[in-house]
């Protein structure tokens, strides 16, 4: 999206560093396990099973990892839709984050599909279901990782020197952004909708109607989160200025969102009737309130105006904020779920783990080559000016 | 008087290979029961014991019992039977009949087997009835008909119910062999015209040892009175009298095709590739599930050994030894499945399954959160001292070009 | 309090799409679509776990008809070697399984307490099946006429939100083929017509009984009327005597039934019902269920949003026409900068 060139700088600078160097050899040790996946089916290196068919890698690589990438859809709603102009030296990054976390969420989806080969009847339109969630959900991610590259093309084109492609891609832009917008809203609601047919499967602490909504607004949080959390991550990392003021907004924002998410939740449990349930001592209890209190604590941080732009307290809360969303969706789809038909029993495995930290370690390797190679952070001197 | 001629002189014929002279015969266990040479008759004594579910170390007791110079004198009596119990009994051959009787037990009165008839006959049991009284043992075969019909079974002017009650007052001991006289058998199933019934109906104040069958099988018969003669107790029973050794189990629990029966491979009618193929047969009427005996273990009459018995010969076991399924249930109807719990190997509704935490993954997983938490933490209060060095203007809301 | 909880949930939600989507999205209709009607012709299985045995000849029929591997669970490998088929769930190598409730001593069949029972798990065929209803590629199918819930492998792109979807646990997946697919039973519509299931064809007390699910039900409610201990006559095969041929039935004592039939009106009914006489959650069948599928829940939610997707394509406008109003006339294409605060201004502000 936005195209000015001259606003944004490659940041240059050694590409082969330690951080580098580790996230590399983490996504070997995956690509190794990843090879034994495909020649001795899921259940070779993985502990999913007939019980719990969904597992970390759906759970965490894709409901979770397309959260964080919320960061470049709530940039472009906050930018774009509420025109908010001034967040912009924000975006490009944001939609780098959003750039990663879905199209490897897009891989995480084939390694993890028990059929990948097959993975093309999802657009033959004669046998696509349109009353399947799960399709919703598959082409939205699809259409948005589309979305998000050609989004983010101009930087790409802008370090290559097409001027030209690039102002097609500006005129353009708008119907981008728009979908941009579009889409997240659709699928990040219906990752929440896909639980909602498990009916009794899920303990009512997690259940209910309000699903949609509740990871829609949870993933408006998460995106809002990593914009705060990466923005002062890459000021410290790479030494540059914290846009300060910037993140203190946003900051505001992401207090009233985080308001918002809590009150949806706990009037939805207290009508459905379902908070005795969180103080029966279980397993599903205590994440119950790891949930809430990640969520609560960010929220205290948040309240005081004074301290909100203070960067400990804006990392402090974006990466409690983010911990929360990440519990937030492992209890719904892990820990509140009961499987039917038996007693079932799931834990991921070492190499299960291996993949998820080695695409992890993509996301990190490919986000410092494309930050120190592409203009995708604000030039500082262009902020302030 | 012996019932049949004594053939003791034949206990001298030994066996060339086996030499008593330099191996010795201490306890006058060689050429007993009818001539076995000494190891053969530890070996069937050991047997015996065994099949009591005693241990082989009893054999020498029973051993010492079966070659006891006084043999206890036995009354049969027969109501309303077949003989099929009695043709059984001559085919026994652990020990055989001659043996059992002439080496054992001295069995004084058998209406079957006696040498002598008529008076002779009738006047040798009063004498060992009265001479014996408390000491003899009393086996019935055959059911005793009662009520208006209990003439229709009479011997020597006694109604057989006189007989056995007689007798039964007098007895140390009382054995109903076969299923007529252990619960009714063939006589008692409808329309039963002699209103029969078991001896355990007619005598009420003593116990009485069941050992039912159709035949009776001879081994358990000879196992228990065995039994009694080296313990002088009959070995334990159950609520219906039968010795547990062999009434213990169902027969579908020993039974031969039980495996077809747990993998689900029936025969469904005779003649079919199931049936060829030694299926099992509970579809084509198989009483084993609802039957207490112990034929799938030691074979049916004692004889052809081991698989000679219905099931082994391909028909379904029909229950002879079951009151109130043997004879009372039509042949070919399905069976209740009596088994008092299900096998221990069919999965539970709520079987356990799944990997759980293991100490590696959990170690993966501590590790990655740990290094998050202490990053986090590292970070933030990284942060809150350059802010502090910062000086206090963060309110001022400029981008600082520093940290 | 349902009224009163619908109501809310209706509103929440309407709320969330008045926020989330804009108001574009249109109110929020009812957000439970109608649970469908029984198949004209659907036919399915009565199974009557106080006529099982437990002899599992249909568990062995069914790994036959459908040329299944046996299974040795890994608790079972110390003393079975390869001889004995002991799989401990349904799996895709096993798509009908015998399982037993235990109490106490065991003493008694059928008997909660100090007793046990068997139950046999297969697919129910749902008259509302959530794996239908959650499958993106259309590879799970019903069919309209008889009712019978499929499978179409080349379809399916193995995502197993179906596996984790079913209420009853029956979808399996296997996990150890590199090229695993789906499994799931399929009432044995891959035999030659004429042919029973084969779990009905070998199953020797007519615990399992095949036929038109009405009529199934009419005799499952005829066995429940009957007074415990009363001699029932008990259909072997196909209840209606065509499919598989005339059988032999056979007498039976009625049994201590629970007063219901299960799959009568479980998550909008089964096509496959069973009775019992130990309550259906010691058999691990779920009661504490609504009487509609969850796919009314779950697809009412997406048909109010999606329908024709008629909602997304006005919010699509909207956006596209508020980015476009706020990116017109800078001569960088970058938007301007309404006021501060981003929860002061409205969404229409520019130049």
């Amino acid at each position: 999206m936005s195209g000015g060139s001259g606003h944004f700088a490659p940041l240059g600078g050694r590409l082969f560093t330690r951080t580098f160097a580790i996230a590399s050899v983490l996504f070997l040790v995956a690509a190794v396990v990843l090879a034994q996946r495909f020649a001795g089916g899921l259940g070779a290196v993985a502990n999913i099973n007939d019980g719990y068919p969904w597992g970390m890698w759906v759970v965490v690589d894709v409901v979770i990892g397309t959260a964080f990438g919320c960061a470049g859809y709530v940039m472009a709603l906050l930018v774009y839709i509420l025109n908010r102009g001034h967040y912009d030296p924000l975006v490009r990054p944001a939609l780098l984050a959003g750039l990663f976390g879905y199209t490897l969420a897009g891989v995480a989806v084939i390694i993890d599909l028990g059929r990948w080969w097959q993975f093309y009847n999802l657009l033959n339109p004669e046998l696509m279901h349109g009353d399947s969630v799960m399709l919703e959900v598959g082409l939205c991610v699809l259409a948005y990782t589309v979305i998000l590259w050609l989004e983010f093309a101009p930087a790409i084109l802008e370090r290559l020197g097409l001027r030209r492609a690039e102002r097609i891609f500006d005129r353009g832009m708008f119907l981008l952004v728009a979908l941009g917008v579009l889409l997240p809203t659709m699928h990040q609601s219906s990752l929440g909708t896909l639980l909602v047919v498990l009916g009794h499967q899920i303990s009512p602490l997690w259940q209910s109607q309000l699903l949609p909504v509740l990871f829609l607004v949870s993933a408006i949080l998460m995106g809002f989160a990593t914009v705060v959390g990466e923005a002062v991550l890459a000021s410290t990392g790479f030494r540059r200025p914290l846009e300060r003021d910037l993140l203190g907004r946003v900051s505001r924002v992401m207090a009233y969102v985080a308001l918002v998410w809590l009150v949806l939740r706990v009037v939805d449990l207290s009508v459905r009737g379902a908070f005795p349930l969180a103080f029966d001592g279980t397993v599903q209890a205590g994440m119950f309130w790891v949930e809430m209190t990640l969520h609560v604590v960010p929220l205290l941080l948040l309240a005081s105006p004074a301290k909100r732009n203070q960067p400990p307290v804006l990392f402090a809360s974006a990466a409690l904020l983010l911990a929360g969303g990440i519990v937030y969706r492992i209890n719904a789809y892990l820990v509140g779920y009961d499987p039917a038909g038996g007693t079932w029993a799931y834990f991921p495995s070492v190499p299960e783990l291996l993949v998820t930290l080695g695409i992890f370690g993509l996301e990190v390797a490919l986000y410092l080559l494309f930050v120190k190679k592409l203009p995708v952070l604000h030039r500082p001197e262009a902020h302030q000016a | 008087m012996g019932v049949i001629m004594r053939d003791g002189q034949d206990s001298g014929t030994v066996p060339d290979h086996y030499d008593t002279r330099t191996v010795g015969d201490p306890d006058g266990y060689d050429g007993a029961l009818g001539g076995l040479k000494r190891r053969d008759f530890l070996k069937f004594c050991t047997g015996v014991a065994v099949t009591l579910g005693l241990g082989p170390g009893f054999g020498i007791r029973i051993a010492d019992a079966a070659t006891k110079a006084e043999r206890p004198p036995v009354i049969w009596l027969s109501g309303q039977a077949c003989t099929g119990c009695t043709e059984s009994l001559l085919r026994t051959q652990h020990p055989t009949l001659e043996s059992l009787i002439l080496d054992h037990i001295s069995l004084e009165y058998h209406e079957t087997l006696n040498a002598g008839a008529g008076h002779r006959a009738e006047q040798h049991k009063e004498h060992i009835l009265d001479k014996y009284r408390g000491q003899y043992l009393l086996i019935v075969d055959g059911s005793i008909p009662t009520g208006e019909a209990e003439a229709y079974c009479m011997v020597a002017g006694r109604t057989q119910r006189q007989s056995v009650e007689e007798a039964a007052s007098g007895a140390a001991a009382i054995i109903a062999t076969g299923s007529c006289a252990s619960w009714g058998g063939i006589p008692s199933a409808a329309p039963d015209p002699t209103n029969a019934r078991p001896v355990n109906a007619v005598v009420k104040d003593k116990p009485v040892i069941t050992t039912p069958g159709c035949p009776a099988n001879p081994y358990n018969l000879v196992s228990t009175v065995l039994h009694f003669l080296t313990f002088r107790e009959f070995p334990e029973v159950d609520d219906k009298g039968r010795p547990v050794f062999a009434y213990g189990r169902l027969i579908h629990e020993n039974c031969e095709r039980r495996a077809h029966y747990d993998a689900g491979r029936f025969a469904l009618e005779f003649g079919d590739e199931g049936h060829r193929k030694g299926y099992c047969l509970y579809k084509l009427g198989c009483k084993g599930p609802m039957t207490y005996a112990n034929c799938p273990v030691i074979g049916f009459g004692d004889v052809a050994g081991e698989g000679a018995w219905p099931v082994g010969t391909g028909h379904p076991c029909f229950g002879c030894t079951e009151e109130g399924v043997g004879f009372f249930r039509p042949l070919h109807s399905l069976s209740d499945v009596e088994n008092v719990e299900p096998p221990s190997a069919y999965p539970r509704v709520q079987a356990e399954e799944g990997e759980g935490v293991t100490p590696g993954a959990a170690a993966v997983v501590a590790g990655v959160g740990g290094a998050a938490l202490g990053a986090g933490a590292v970070m933030t209060s990284r942060l809150a001292r350059s802010g502090k060095g910062d000086g206090g203007d963060d309110s001022a809301g400029d981008d600082n070009a520093r940290e | 309090m349902t009224v009163n909880r619908r109501d809310f949930l209706k509103g929440a939600v309407a709320g969330a799409g008045a926020a989330g989507v804009t108001a574009a999205a249109g109110p929020a209709s009812a957000l439970q679509r109608p649970t469908p009607e029984l198949p004209p012709e659907a036919v399915g299985l009565l199974y009557d776990s106080t006529l099982c045995i437990g002899c599992k000849a249909c568990v062995a029929a069914c790994k036959d008809a459908n040329g299944m591997a046996p299974e040795i669970h890994r608790d079972q490998r110390p003393w079975n070697q390869g001889t004995w088929d002991t799989p401990q769930h349904l799996s895709a190598d096993t798509l009908n399984i015998i399982k037993v409730y235990r109490h106490g001593t065991m003493e008694q069949k059928d008997r909660a307490e100090n007793g046990y029972a068997f139950i046999k798990r297969q697919c129910q065929h749902c008259i509302d099946p959530s794996c239908v209803s959650v499958c993106p590629v259309s590879a799970n199918t019903k069919d309209p006429k008889n009712g019978i819930v499929g499978h179409d492998p080349d379809r399916c792109i193995g995502c197993r939100y179906c596996v984790l979807s079913c209420p009853f646990g029956v979808p399996k997946y296997a996990f150890n083929d590199p090229f695993g697919r789906i499994q799931k039973c399929e009432l044995c519509n891959h035999l030659p017509a004429g042919q029973l299931p084969a779990c009905v064809d070998v199953c020797p007390t007519g615990a399992t009984l095949f036929g038109p699910t009405r009529k199934l039900k009419r005799e499952a409610e005829r066995r429940l009327a009957a007074a415990p201990g009363e001699r029932l006559h008990v259909p072997r095969g196909d209840i209606e005597g065509r499919v598989g041929g005339e059988r032999l039935g056979h007498d039976a004592e009625a049994a201590r039934y629970q007063d219901h039939v299960y799959g009568e009106s479980e998550l909008g009914g089964t096509q496959c019902l069973m009775l019992s006489g130990v309550p259906f959650d010691k058999l691990g069948l779920p009661t504490d269920v609504p009487d509609y599928g969850y796919p009314a829940e779950a697809e009412g939610i997406q048909h109010t949003l999606y329908e024709g997707l008629v909602a997304p394509a006005v919010v699509l406008a909207g956006l596209a026409a508020v980015t476009w109003r706020n990116a017109r006339g800078k001569a960088d294409g970058r938007p301007g900068d309404a006021d501060d605060g981003p929860d002061s201004g409205d969404t229409g502000g520019g130049p």
